[in-house]
């Protein structure tokens, strides 16, 4: 039964506050809420619905009005720690009710078997922290089908010979193919691959008192106005406050956890919508904030007991940071596709999932999507073919011509993990509430550069085949910007080398969890966000069982 | 022509049929709210007097959002009133690029005197005394670095990539943004401006038999 909204008071202890309402900790609330614990979810940005999105290109990507704004929040980057680290905006998250998944393409792949057990199968990789999963794909299977019929995911099972096994096929059939669809799927075919209907978190039918995708075409960067898009805002964030148990509190930038004369974490300090600073206290604190923001609370939270920042006794927050690699192509065709009708991806292959290290001189794999993600004032200035003109008659029979005939073809893949990639603290900086800036310290693994380039040359292929008439690929350059934000507080067994235990609890305090992006041991194959999820759905049974036993306050929990 | 609100008013009415009917008397008022305020903010969109510009910047601005997206058989900046949205821009999210604005139209100006001794402003200058105008101010500011696929912002940019970020998203941006008046724009790129749509998509999907499994006679390896 649906119960009023709860509100609670900082000084009231809950038994759970969650930092961050986005993908893993808007499933981790409802999980929780529905468990029977009390929870509060503090969430640094604003809570929009439905009806203050908008297509509207300036709000999204110059106002960042669903995202980190870099002017209050800025971010420096370097690409070694040589450097001196230079304003840069080089990491974009979601910052509002349901995180990132708001404004994502919602590709949702599952992770395969190979993700989490590939260091024992590939051997060591020189300069790189390259290590198995603590679990492996059958730990999680049950919990993919879980975010898959709650969550909401569209697709066929049994599609793609590479898929990894499953125990119920998908809630609803695939989204409507779009014309870059029937190009890849003919050309692919034509070379020998496999391609099939892109699993997408988006609902193909009405489900859940949600409406089904209306294809407006505004789909990557904005919020979804029918509530299609399966955003933790549109699924998960609701159910939980229906439960009555959970506050979702918008407007909270948390900027500290604090911790007792034990060793115990007792609540989570932050910054509310005047700027005065609330300590919301709890039995225990689960941080979702992302895999740039937790490493970056943890840094925040230093005390005299825990000088190099909470959980940090490996020494491993913040590092190991894994963007995915990525390359895309475009073509021309002769024919309009209309691709801007839709959302962007309806045709995948997994061919090169697993591709031949010794046979190809580099490790790693991913898969090629066929898209258009492109709403028209983003077009106009990044979608020509390079050598355009910038103006005049010719500029604009360009984007006359192309906006209705172009599409992409985008290739997910592996980012190995380095230690010296990371997140830290800028030791200048400081963002608009006086506390220090995040640092991004990045560079590509020279493998990853190769991977990408390889499949780069492969998606020209395939645009070959699929009769365009021009083609080109932006050249693969390193990586300055990241929207994958995984592996920088990583989950192991021994304490010496990861920062969670596989029950997403910190080696260091009994009860601070960590469940985001940041959990992650290997980067898979460029789409996170079902597998964070799944990984947050198996994280809330775990938690529950040890709240159950008593284990996070030494006392019998209220739950029942 | 459409106007924003039965384009919008068009896109409720699908979310009607696509969606149950929950979620639709849920977000009814706010929905309907939304396309009142975008159709009264198209009403007002030619608006008589600028609000940041002087009519003299306000001519100059024209010429050289003209000169980067002319108007020929199909609508240009001028018909997507380009200009108005630049004015609005410099009272709300491009209040920094103000001075550029300032500096770079006397700059314009001053070389358009210099490089065509009797040419007085830009705007003044014949088409391809503008083409060689704008080249030089940006060959000058070494412009040309663009934005990322993600985030396009002013901020830091000169006043040649401003000008032309500006007047690309006054031309293109839906019209809840304040350009792209009567949907000239999207004429142009042949986007319908309509915010649901039903497949066949385009001219590559309109025949699509369905997704098969891949048979043995297309397995090539």
């Amino acid at each position: 039964m649906t119960q009023a909204k709860v509100t609670y008071q900082p000084s009231d202890e809950v038994d759970f506050v969650i930092i961050g309402s986005g993908a893993a900790g808007g499933v981790l609330a409802k999980e929780l809420s529905t468990n029977g614990f009390r929870v509060v979810v503090l969430e640094q940005g604003p809570y929009l619905t439905e009806a203050d999105f908008t297509h509207d290109e300036i709000e999204i990507f110059t106002k960042h009005r669903l995202t980190n704004d870099p002017k209050r929040q800025p971010v420096t980057f370097r690409q070694t720690e040589a450097e001196k680290a230079a304003l840069q905006p080089s990491v974009m998250y979601g910052r509002c009710v349901g995180g990132s998944s708001v404004h994502f393409t919602a590709n949702f792949w599952r992770f395969h078997e190979i993700d989490f057990v590939e260091r024992s199968k590939v051997g060591e990789i020189p300069g790189t922290g390259f290590t198995d999963w603590p679990i492996t794909y059958a730990d999680l299977e049950p919990y993919y089908t879980k975010v898959e019929w709650e969550v909401g995911v569209s697709g066929l099972a049994g599609a793609s010979p590479f898929d990894p096994p499953r125990s119920k096929p998908y809630p609803m059939p695939p989204l409507p193919v779009k014309s870059s669809g029937v190009l890849f799927e003919r050309a692919a075919r034509k070379l020998g691959y496999h391609p099939f209907p892109a699993p997408m978190a988006i609902l193909s039918q009405p489900r859940a008192g949600r409406s089904a995708c209306v294809n407006c075409g505004f789909c990557l960067g904005f919020g979804c106005e029918v509530g299609a898009k399966s955003s933790a805002l549109a699924s998960v964030i609701r159910i939980a406050e229906r439960t009555g148990r959970c506050e979702i509190r918008p407007n909270c930038y948390v900027h500290r956890i604090e911790t007792d004369k034990n060793g115990r974490a007792t609540g989570a300090v932050y910054f509310d919508a005047h700027r005065n600073a609330q300590l919301q206290k709890a039995k225990a604190v689960i941080v979702c904030a992302n895999g740039a923001e937790t490493p970056r609370l943890l840094l925040l939270s230093a005390n005299n007991a825990f000088p190099n920042g909470l959980a940090n006794s490996s020494g491993l927050v913040g590092k190991y940071l894994m963007p995915n690699s990525s390359a895309i192509a475009f073509g021309v065709f002769d024919e309009p596709l209309n691709d801007y009708k839709g959302y962007a991806v309806s045709r995948v292959f997994h061919d090169f999932y697993e591709l031949d290290a010794k046979k190809l001189g580099f490790y790693g794999g991913g898969g090629l999507d066929a898209r258009f993600d492109f709403t028209p004032v983003g077009f106009a200035m990044n979608g020509l073919p390079p050598g355009t003109p910038r103006r005049g008659s010719e500029f604009k029979k360009a984007f006359r011509q192309n906006f209705t005939r172009t599409m992409e073809i985008f290739c997910h893949a592996t980012s190995l993990p380095v230690a010296t990639n990371s997140f830290s603290l800028d030791p200048d900086v400081k963002d608009a509430w006086g506390l220090p800036a995040l640092r991004m310290t990045f560079k590509d693994h020279p493998n990853d550069l190769k991977m990408v380039s390889w499949m780069a040359d492969r998606a020209m292929e395939i645009l070959d085949a699929a009769g365009a008439k021009t083609k080109w690929h932006p050249p693969i350059t390193e990586q300055r910007f990241a929207v994958h934000l995984l592996g920088t507080c990583r989950m192991g067994k021994d304490a010496k080398s990861s920062v969670i235990n596989p029950d997403h609890r910190t080696h260091d305090i009994p009860n601070l969890f960590l469940c985001d992006g940041s959990s992650l041991v290997t980067s898979g194959r460029g789409q996170p966000t079902m597998t964070i999820q799944a990984l947050a759905y198996r994280a809330a049974d775990r938690i529950t069982a040890l709240a159950k036993r008593g284990e996070l306050t030494g006392q019998t929990s209220r739950a029942t | 022509m459409e106007t924003i609100n039965s384009a919008r008013r068009h896109f409720v009415l699908q979310i009607g049929g696509a969606a149950g009917a929950a979620w639709l008397t849920a977000q009814w008022p706010a929905m309907l709210a939304a396309a009142q305020h975008a159709h009264s903010a198209a009403k007002a969109n030619p608006a008589p007097a600028f609000e940041v510009l002087t009519p003299e910047q306000a001519t100059e601005i024209e010429a050289i959002s003209s000169l980067i997206i002319p108007s020929d058989e199909l609508p240009g900046a001028r018909e997507a009133g380009v200009v108005y949205f630049i004015d609005r821009a410099l009272k709300t999210f491009a209040e920094d690029a103000k001075p550029a604005y300032e500096q770079g139209l006397a700059d314009l100006n001053r070389m358009a005197g210099e490089m065509f001794p009797g040419v007085a402003r830009f705007s003044a200058a014949s088409r391809a005394q503008q083409e060689e105008l704008f080249a030089q101010l940006e060959e000058d500011s070494q412009s040309g670095s663009g934005t990322s696929r993600r985030r396009f912002t002013s901020s830091g940019m000169n006043f040649a990539d401003t000008i032309w970020f500006h007047t690309l998203a006054g031309f293109l941006v839906d019209p809840e943004g304040g350009g792209n008046r009567d949907y000239a724009g999207w004429k142009v790129l042949g986007r319908d401006p309509a915010h649901s749509f039903s497949p066949p998509f385009g001219f590559y999907d309109k025949d699509y038999p369905g997704w098969q499994p891949s048979s043995p006679e297309t397995e090539t390896k």
